[in-house]
């Protein structure tokens, strides 16, 4: 694990964040036409993202049933503490305890890109945009996940405490 | 104790010379039918109740059936299938000197209506070329798959190796990541098999009828969130051979049943 890594920051220059904005409102027109750009910039600190991507909480209740659904992928490999749903995965890690083992920081990360902390993982990076290769015509240019998602998920999976 | 562990590590290296990092040793690939449970394989071991005999039995009436400007059948030059076919689905897909590249039984199929029976091709998934090829490449039930054999068939197997390895798509997953590295492991409930393309075309349950393999590629691709290649395309072939030449050995099923 290359803790060189986690030091990288992202915080963009006065050109990008500008060049960010004109994304912005040029997305308003064109809302379907999002590209990588249009990611929230993020900082990794230690091994984590301290910081909310949407600079609010997430919705924990909300966060649990995205954890769910199937189309968020996360119960494709995982399994956890979901009596009601039969079909789970055993790919990865149980998420019980999952608020134990990770801070919300740590957490954060995992979801936004855990390659950073394993370069081989088979966890998709779910908040990432460039660098893939063949992406479905329907995906590009998108994340797995928004970052309102990502602050979803991270509230709930804290909550998992043994 | 190290030095033991030494010895056995480097014997299993000298057993498997040409293993690539991540390919499965050839005495432990197993069947998608070994993954089943018992009442699908039941289905399919029961040629009475296996819903791809209906397919085969389809391509059998058409291999007798003339067609074309040519008015020719397939009998009319490959005479009985029980004979001409035995063993031919399990070289597939297979070089072709005119083209220069190997060719599905898909393709073969309409490569000879269209020279031979100067007839249109059938189009990738319709229920004629399912069955004629099924109906072929049940000839070959039993029979050790020899795909890649060729050696002109090199360089499109490892073409096929390479996009087997390449991660794609935004889940940004490849193929060797479940199939070579977690199968048996369970994806959705569901267990994860290793791909060894043994019994198709076959009748998958989920589908509700026959589908090829480059059904089954396409449709892993937009599990992925690829953008899935066109039937007939290159890369697929590419993949299907090294599918095919990584199952080398292994007893063709066709036509196999899966959940």
């Amino acid at each position: 694990m290359p803790s060189t890594g986690f030091k990288r920051s992202r915080r963009t220059p006065l050109a990008r964040s500008i060049a960010f904005i004109a994304v912005l409102v040029a997305s308003l027109a064109f809302v379907s036409d999002a590209c990588a750009e249009g990611l929230v910039p993020y900082e990794i600190t230690g091994n984590g993202i301290a910081h909310s991507l949407t600079g609010a909480p997430g919705d924990a209740a909300r966060g649990r049933v995205l954890v769910l659904a199937r189309a968020t992928t996360c119960i494709l490999c995982h399994s956890g503490p979901f009596p009601e749903t039969r079909f789970q995965g055993d790919l990865a890690p149980d998420l019980t305890g999952a608020g134990n083992r990770w801070t919300v920081s740590q957490l954060r990360l995992r979801l936004v890109d855990a390659s950073r902390f394993n370069p081989d993982t088979i966890m998709p990076s779910y908040y990432r945009a460039d660098g893939l290769v063949r992406v479905g015509r329907n995906f590009v240019g998108k994340p797995v996940l928004s970052a309102a998602e990502i602050e979803d998920i991270v509230a709930y999976l804290a909550t998992l405490r043994d | 104790m190290i030095f033991w562990r030494a010895i056995a590590a480097a014997t299993l290296f000298a057993a498997t010379p040409a293993l690539l990092a991540g390919e499965i040793p050839s005495d432990a690939r197993r069947s998608g039918y070994s993954f089943m449970g018992p009442d699908t394989r039941a289905m399919q071991d029961d040629d009475t109740s296996n819903p791809g005999m209906l397919f085969v039995l389809d391509g059998e009436a058409l291999w007798t059936r003339k067609a074309g400007s040519a008015d020719k059948a397939c009998a009319d030059c490959h005479g009985d299938a029980r004979d001409s076919m035995k063993g031919v689905a399990a070289r597939y897909p297979a070089f072709d000197r005119a083209l220069a590249r190997p060719v599905t039984l898909d393709q073969r199929i309409n490569l000879c209506r269209t020279n031979h029976q100067q007839a249109t091709p059938l189009p990738y998934e319709s229920r004629d070329i399912l069955a004629l090829s099924a109906f072929v490449a049940h000839q070959s039930r039993g029979v050790a798959i020899a795909a890649g054999d060729d050696p002109q068939a090199k360089p499109f197997i490892d073409q096929g190796r390479t996009l087997f390895t390449q991660r794609e798509g935004q889940l940004n997953l490849a193929c060797t990541n479940c199939h070579d590295d977690n199968f048996d492991r369970r994806l959705a409930g569901s267990p994860i098999t290793q791909a060894q393309p043994t019994g198709y075309p076959l009748y998958r349950l989920e589908w509700q009828t026959l589908g090829s393999l480059e059904r089954r590629l396409r449709s892993c691709m937009t599990g992925v969130r690829a953008q899935a290649y066109d039937y007939g395309a290159p890369e697929l072939v590419a993949l299907e051979l090294y599918l095919m030449s990584r199952a080398r050995g292994m007893p063709m099923e066709t036509p196999a049943v899966r959940p």
